[in-house]
């Protein structure tokens, strides 16, 4: 007996794409009016059967899921996952194939789902369990858990019309939070919320799964997926690309993604308008540790980062620095930067440089961030070239190496050292 | 485990269906208790709008009643025969018509969460339940007020009043149905409730159908499939007794009606159910 939980076999999932009717639904009207024309017309019926086109969401998705596992889900705008997940949620029903699920699965593809604007705090507890499954018996007995870890209890009995939108989702996904399936699925729930609320669902989320339940879990937030999830499911245009533990998947979602290369002409043009041209890269790439290519521009957090880039010099000019800006992929403002002299001397037109950039393992911290490239005079008063997300250069990804949040946490590390220790 | 086992598997008829929809009984009481909560929330009379609208809706059809001269039953005021017909109506045409759109009401729910769907517009005619029982109350205050006193008779009025579930149930679950798909419905809806206003026996009483003298076979025929018709004979058979005697033939035809159509209604809805999530 094997003890897979989920068994999905050949699944697949079929729309009709319409492209000229663009309603959401069908009017009988037209439907009427369609096969009337088609009678008279046959020409109708042709344009009308151009008008459809069959897009598989799922296209024979096979998979096992065990007991205990915590799949993250991962692939790009479209790639299937929502699809994916209704069908195990039973919301909609696939074109082909078969799942078997053994256990009690529930399943949170939003949060705060039913959640009537009228009503309390607390009737909206209620009613939003039940929608996902709990007894009335469970709710009263997680009552006093759920209003404690959303912080509302002053508000019970407010319309959640009146909550403030943190409220609201610390409510919303405090109830879910206390669903004890056997099997969770969940849909980029932590999306919202502030920072530290985020940080409590994820701590929840692990907590659930630490249980020895199964839980699904689609997210964009691949961060968060590295750390709760230990196998993962990379999805490509509704198929399976990689089945596999989640380092791997995550590594070939980001050569998925990322399948960059820079030349001399990339988004020349924006280049040129920022910059004066004097000089410009003709490469930009980071390296593996074995001095091979990186083309997922992802690193482990005790991995040194290393860059190469190379330019080439188009008129005279007096030297060439180099700056670099680590950004944070949210804040958009400069978390560190780099600025240094490659050389001071003149440059004549049709010189090239090259010049590898190292920065030591551990000192960036897991997560996704901006950077931003540039080249300039010796002073560095003005710009001959640069690179950033503007001309599409991949965000730097930085991978943790373990669950502890002292080496996780934040963006930098600073060096630091304790003296003058004295134990009395 | 394997208590839980689920298999998904496109077309399959569920056949653990029904079973499913006793374990989502929790959430059919919730959907309803919140619809019971909500509807008189930031309304100044609140609650007695269940009553004030089969009031008025009595005192029009009584009005018309006099104007036309219909024939009153002995030893019954005309307003007891209005009112044991309105309050029967009123629930049907609420429950039909919330019924009909509660699929579009609760799309959100439709696509984010598993349920048997059938719960929804099944709720909803609960809800409606409770309005009628509320408005049952002017009932019993026309009968104190007018002296009258139901013979035994009245026991029978749940039979009646199930079916009128049966009706408001079959017929919401149909529209409801096809309203995910053809948003037509949406304009049909309060048509059927007006028109059924005028052909269902509220100002007049069946008898004066049945018995014309003038009205050919055909018209009463059809007059009789009309399966308000049998609820509503059947509420007054039941409560105004005696003078009041059912026409059999015309009522067992509403609810052979009643019953046909609460089996095209769920089978309906359930062969449209599965791609509501995608059409709605």
């Amino acid at each position: 007996m094997s003890n897979s939980i989920i068994k999905v076999e050949h699944l697949s999932k079929k729309y009709i794409l319409k492209h000229q009717n663009a309603e959401r639904y069908t009017a009988l009207r037209d439907v009427i009016a369609n096969k009337v024309k088609s009678i008279f017309n046959q020409q109708s019926t042709i344009d009308n059967q151009q008008s459809r086109e069959e897009f598989w969401a799922l296209n024979d998705v096979s998979f096992e899921i065990n007991q205990g596992d915590r799949v993250g889900i991962i692939g790009r705008n479209g790639a299937g996952k929502s699809t994916l997940l209704k069908i195990l949620s039973r919301i909609v029903t696939p074109t082909k194939g078969r799942i078997t699920i053994d256990g009690r699965a529930a399943s949170l593809l939003e949060v705060g789902t039913g959640f009537h604007p009228e009503l309390s705090g607390r009737e909206n507890i209620f009613l939003n369990g039940s929608i996902l499954g709990m007894t009335k018996k469970e709710i009263e007995n997680k009552f006093e858990e759920i209003i404690d870890f959303a912080g509302v209890e002053k508000f019970l009995d407010t319309p959640v019309k009146r909550y403030s939108s943190g409220m609201y989702v610390r409510l919303a996904f405090s109830i879910a939070a206390h669903l004890e399936p056997d099997i969770l699925i969940v849909d980029e729930v932590l999306a919202v919320g502030d920072a530290e609320f985020q940080k409590k669902c994820l701590g929840k989320m692990k907590d659930v799964s630490g249980q020895g339940r199964t839980v699904l879990f689609v997210s964009h937030n691949l961060q968060a997926i590295s750390t709760l999830c230990n196998k993962g499911i990379v999805l490509n245009k509704g198929t399976v690309h990689t089945d596999a533990a989640i380092d791997i998947c995550l590594q070939n979602y980001y050569g998925l993604l990322k399948d960059y290369s820079f030349n001399e002409n990339t988004s020349k043009s924006d280049r040129l308008n920022r910059t004066n041209g004097k000089a410009s890269f003709t490469k930009a790439l980071s390296l593996l540790p074995d001095g091979g290519e990186n083309k997922m521009w992802s690193f482990k957090y005790n991995e040194d980062l290393r860059f190469k880039f190379e330019c080439k010099v188009n008129e005279p000019c007096d030297g060439l620095t180099f700056y670099m800006a680590l950004k944070g992929m949210m804040l958009d403002s400069i978390i560190t930067n780099v600025k240094t002299v490659i050389t001071p001397d003149g440059l004549n037109s049709g010189q090239l440089i090259s010049f590898t950039l190292t920065i030591p393992a551990r000192n960036i911290r897991p997560g996704q961030y901006d950077l931003y490239f540039a080249i300039g005079n010796k002073d560095g008063t003005s710009w001959y070239d640069v690179i950033d997300g503007n001309i599409n250069l991949p965000t730097l990804i930085i991978l943790p190496v373990s669950d502890d949040p002292h080496e996780n946490a934040g963006f930098t590390t600073i060096p630091f050292s304790i003296n003058e220790k004295s134990i009395s | 485990m394997s208590k839980h086992r689920i298999v998904i598997e496109p077309d399959t008829e569920d056949s653990n269906y029904w079973r499913d929809l006793w374990n989502f009984r929790g959430l059919f009481y919730f959907l309803a208790w919140r619809d019971i909560l909500v509807r008189y929330k930031q309304t100044v009379i609140g609650v007695m709008w269940s009553v004030a609208k089969p009031l008025l809706t009595i005192g029009v059809m009584w009005f018309i009643g006099w104007l036309f001269h219909s024939d009153v039953p002995t030893g019954v005021s005309r307003i007891l025969l209005v009112c044991t017909a309105t309050l029967p109506w009123q629930f049907f045409s609420s429950s039909f018509s919330e019924a009909s759109n509660s699929l579009i009401a609760n799309s959100n729910l439709l696509t984010k969460v598993y349920f048997p769907r059938l719960i929804v517009p099944a709720s909803t005619v609960i809800v409606c339940l409770v309005d009628f029982f509320i408005s049952f109350g002017i009932l019993i205050i026309i009968m104190v007020l007018t002296h009258y006193t139901p013979d035994i008779k009245i026991l029978m009025l749940p039979v009646f009043l199930l079916l009128a579930v049966i009706t408001s149930m079959g017929t919401g679950l149909f529209i409801a149905a096809l309203n995910v798909k053809y948003r037509d419905f949406r304009y049909l809806i309060p048509f059927i409730v007006q028109f059924g206003l005028y052909v269902s026996p509220i100002a007049f009483s069946s008898s004066m159908i049945y018995n014309h003298p003038t009205l050919p076979q055909a018209v009463k025929f059809i007059y009789s499939l009309n399966p308000m018709v049998g609820v509503i004979d059947g509420f007054r058979w039941s409560i105004l007794g005696g003078d009041t005697a059912i026409y059999i033939p015309g009522f067992l035809m509403s609810i052979a009606i009643s019953i046909l159509f609460l089996f095209v209604g769920i089978w309906y809805f359930r062969r449209m159910e599965k791609s509501f999530a995608d059409v709605i």
